[in-house]
């Protein structure tokens, strides 16, 4: 028996993957007991996730981060940040390292399918851009034969920038880095004539450079990107309340809740802002009654944290479009609270 | 108490009072006891990546990787599949640390050396080198020459030309590169023929001198004669090389061949620092030689390069190799800084976008480190064996 007690703590040293500590806890359950969340960043992308100039992490991913501890702890500040790159972040997720991956990761197949991990939804419709210095006078992506490319390492746009100068019959030369930040560098000294990202991210670095004006996005995108949390496949618990957090964030805008006057909704005579106040499902989530209610009270619905972050009154001024409720020509959709 | 008359008498003792077979037993449970751990791991991760729905297995290598590399020796394209990402990278690994070793051993050589000078400002200036670049983290260096390479450089427009056919932006060296036409192989065949030419020559020259003392101007007369003999026989066959000169189209220079910043920026980090550590090494291995050695050599006439050649280098050697040879293994492993600036290595390649496109990093990282592994043991291996050679012949 002892022999194999020393077996298995050895397993669990040498081997990243802690399989009793998960079997026995629900993550909801070991969450609430350690009093965070412990959620997976970028390393410093503005509007997603970024720390502010005292050190506070900010952004639509972070606000995901709050809005999953403001339902499950009841509030939004318990929160860790582990700051990851593209390529560390699925090994963070699936040793265990983190509670919840939310850093503008896309959701395809593969990833869904065979890294043992679930995607909970859609924080943010993307596509794939491509950013170029002005005086270079390029109009179309379809210009950009024998370029060479600023890219990160380790992300679906890897694959997208093959797929897409393969289709057109042109070359290209990578310049493929760790971290946004290296790229944006890169892309600045002139390592390469693009820079390619989500268009999001795109107009996030470009913020970050040292003359803004002097790089322009082109029009064309050349993929989906859809951007969403990720969770730990086998722990639905877990899984459906990260789901609903975001559900919970859009049907708040869809009722027309606010941080602000979410307050004074309590006392309002449409059912349906009553189940949501006082939590409908709570129960089966494993959280508090007032879980849906600490999420707008304290994060914000989904349009006030687009808004805050990437929208209007932040510096990346992006449109809506794609990411507008349903009900007002976008897609952001979410089953009802019932 | 029979029975043990009769062991005693036969010299014979009990199993468990044989120091030999005991510690033979010890070292049977333990392996026992090794085997069952290292069974236990492996079922068990493989059992717990299955439980969690994570892919197992190498059946990824055959797949296509889909994604472009800027630097590969073989011949790569997107179509191409995980496995031949696997070398792309293993190959510009060994590239940049064969090039890296090679260098960063003559500029330690002649650094340590030049540290040991009489000259005051050689040596003074050596002793800077050394400790600035010894005592600054190489990745930070590694920063610093890429930046520091790439910031000053021209766009393509705007390159810098030498002769017409080398191109110097910040998108790396453009240069011709050679296409080899029919008739080369007489070129090759002449080369032999003059290597083995040059080994004769060695040998007379030996010889003479061992029997009459006259010396001979072996190093310049066996240049002369291997590069002159197939230089001359390439222009008899008509230059058989059709060098293709880069042209600016588009974003960037097209044909030829182009070093990438990223490679120079890292070779030169790489055998800077390595150098300033062999440096070191150089200087002690030469002030374990006895003074006397040196004194003994310019009474008898020699002339500084040649005691240097002759007496002392040699002498020096033996200790010198052996912490040279951690040098090279350090800076083997130094390369994998390489993913810091995109220099495609094998840690960038495949460790990173492939490992990352897959998720399967068990195998990859496993792969990855059996990699350096092989690499290590292998200089080493030669090391030792080029140390046994040169090792003081004891009679």
């Amino acid at each position: 028996m002892k022999k194999i007690s020393i077996c298995a703590v050895l397993t669990a040293v040498s081997v990243s993957f802690p399989m009793m500590a998960s079997a026995a806890d629900s993550t909801v359950k070991s969450v609430q007991k350690r009093g965070y969340v412990q959620c997976g960043v970028t390393t410093g992308l503005p509007g997603f996730s970024n720390p502010d100039d005292k050190g506070k992490w900010q952004g639509v991913d972070v606000d995901v981060c709050r809005a999953v501890a403001a339902a499950a702890l009841g509030d939004a500040n318990k929160v860790k940040y582990t700051p990851l790159t593209a390529k560390e972040r699925f090994t963070a997720l699936q040793s265990g390292e983190i509670d919840l991956l939310s850093r503008v990761t896309t959701w395809t197949i593969t990833r869904d399918a065979s890294l043992g991990l679930n995607f909970t939804g859609v924080t943010y419709y993307d596509g794939q851009g491509f950013m170029v210095s002005k005086e270079l006078g390029v109009k179309s992506a379809k210009e950009l034969d024998g370029a060479s490319v600023c890219i990160q390492s380790g992300t679906t746009t890897e694959l997208n920038l093959a797929d897409y100068f393969r289709q057109n019959g042109m070359k290209f030369e990578p310049v493929v880095f760790d971290t946004a930040d290296q790229t944006a560098k890169g892309f600045e000294a002139g390592r390469c004539d693009v820079l390619t990202s989500d268009q999001s991210q795109l107009y996030a670095l470009r913020i970050k450079l040292s003359k803004p004006d002097n790089a322009v996005v082109l029009p064309e995108v050349i993929s989906k990107e859809p951007l969403g949390p990720v969770v730990r496949q086998g722990d639905d618990q877990w899984f459906n309340l990260v789901k609903w957090t975001l559900f919970a964030m859009v049907n708040a805008e869809e009722l027309g809740l606010t941080s602000s006057n979410i307050e004074k909704e309590k006392k309002s005579k449409n059912p349906e802002v009553q189940r949501f106040i006082n939590g409908e499902g709570s129960k089966a989530l494993g959280v508090p009654g007032d879980w849906a209610y600490q999420i707008v009270k304290q994060v914000g619905n989904y349009g006030e944290i687009f808004e805050s972050n990437v929208g209007a009154s932040s510096p990346l001024k992006i449109e809506r479009g794609l990411n507008a409720l349903w009900t007002k020509g976008g897609i952001q959709y979410a089953p009802p609270m019932r | 108490m029979p029975s043990k008359k009769k062991d005693l008498a036969k010299g014979r003792t009990a199993f468990w009072n044989d120091p030999e077979k005991r510690s033979m037993l010890y070292q049977i449970i333990m392996l026992v006891i090794l085997i069952i751990c290292g069974a236990y791991i492996i079922s068990n991760t493989l059992h717990n990546l299955d439980s969690r729905g994570i892919k197992t297995g190498f059946d990824f290598l055959w797949s296509e990787a889909g994604f472009g590399i800027n630097q590969s020796l073989i011949e790569y394209d997107e179509s191409h599949s995980y496995g031949r990402t696997f070398f792309v990278g293993l190959l510009n690994t060994i590239l940049v640390a064969s090039l890296g070793i090679l260098l960063a051993t003559i500029l330690g050589f002649t650094i340590g050396i030049a540290r040991l000078s009489n000259n005051w400002l050689i040596a003074k200036i050596s002793a800077v080198y050394i400790e600035t670049f010894r005592n600054i983290p190489l990745l930070l260096q590694i920063f610093f020459w890429y930046f520091a390479v790439l910031r000053p450089l021209p766009r393509p427009k705007q390159s810098i030309e030498l002769f017409d056919v080398f191109f110097l932006n910040n998108r790396g060296l453009a240069m011709p590169a050679p296409n080899i036409l029919e008739g080369f192989g007489w070129v090759l065949l002449v080369f032999a023929l003059s290597l083995i030419v040059v080994i004769g020559v060695k040998r007379w020259a030996k010889n003479r001198q061992d029997t009459t003392g006259k010396g001979f101007p072996i190093i310049s007369v066996s240049l002369a004669i291997m590069l002159g003999l197939p230089a001359l026989t390439y222009l008899f066959v008509g230059s058989p090389i059709d060098w293709e000169v880069p042209t600016l189209r588009g974003f960037n220079y097209r044909g030829g061949i182009t070093v990438i910043p990223e490679l120079l920026a890292l070779l030169l980090a790489l055998s800077v620092y390595t150098a300033a550590f062999i440096a070191e090494i150089v200087r002690s291995g030469i002030l374990s030689i006895n003074k006397g050695q040196t004194e003994a050599s310019f009474a008898l006439g020699l002339s500084r390069p040649k005691m240097l050649k002759l007496v002392i280098i040699p002498q020096a050697m033996r200790v010198i190799i052996p912490p040279l040879t951690s040098q090279f293994l350090n800076l083997v492993k130094n390369s994998s800084l390489a993913t810091a600036i995109g220099y495609p290595d094998l840690v960038s390649v495949f460790a990173g976008t492939t490992l990352n496109q897959t998720g399967q990093a068990i195998e990859v990282i496993a792969m990855t480190m059996a990699v350096y592994l092989t690499l290590s043991l292998l200089i080493s291996l030669f090391m030792n064996w080029y140390n046994k050679r040169i090792a003081l012949v004891e009679r």
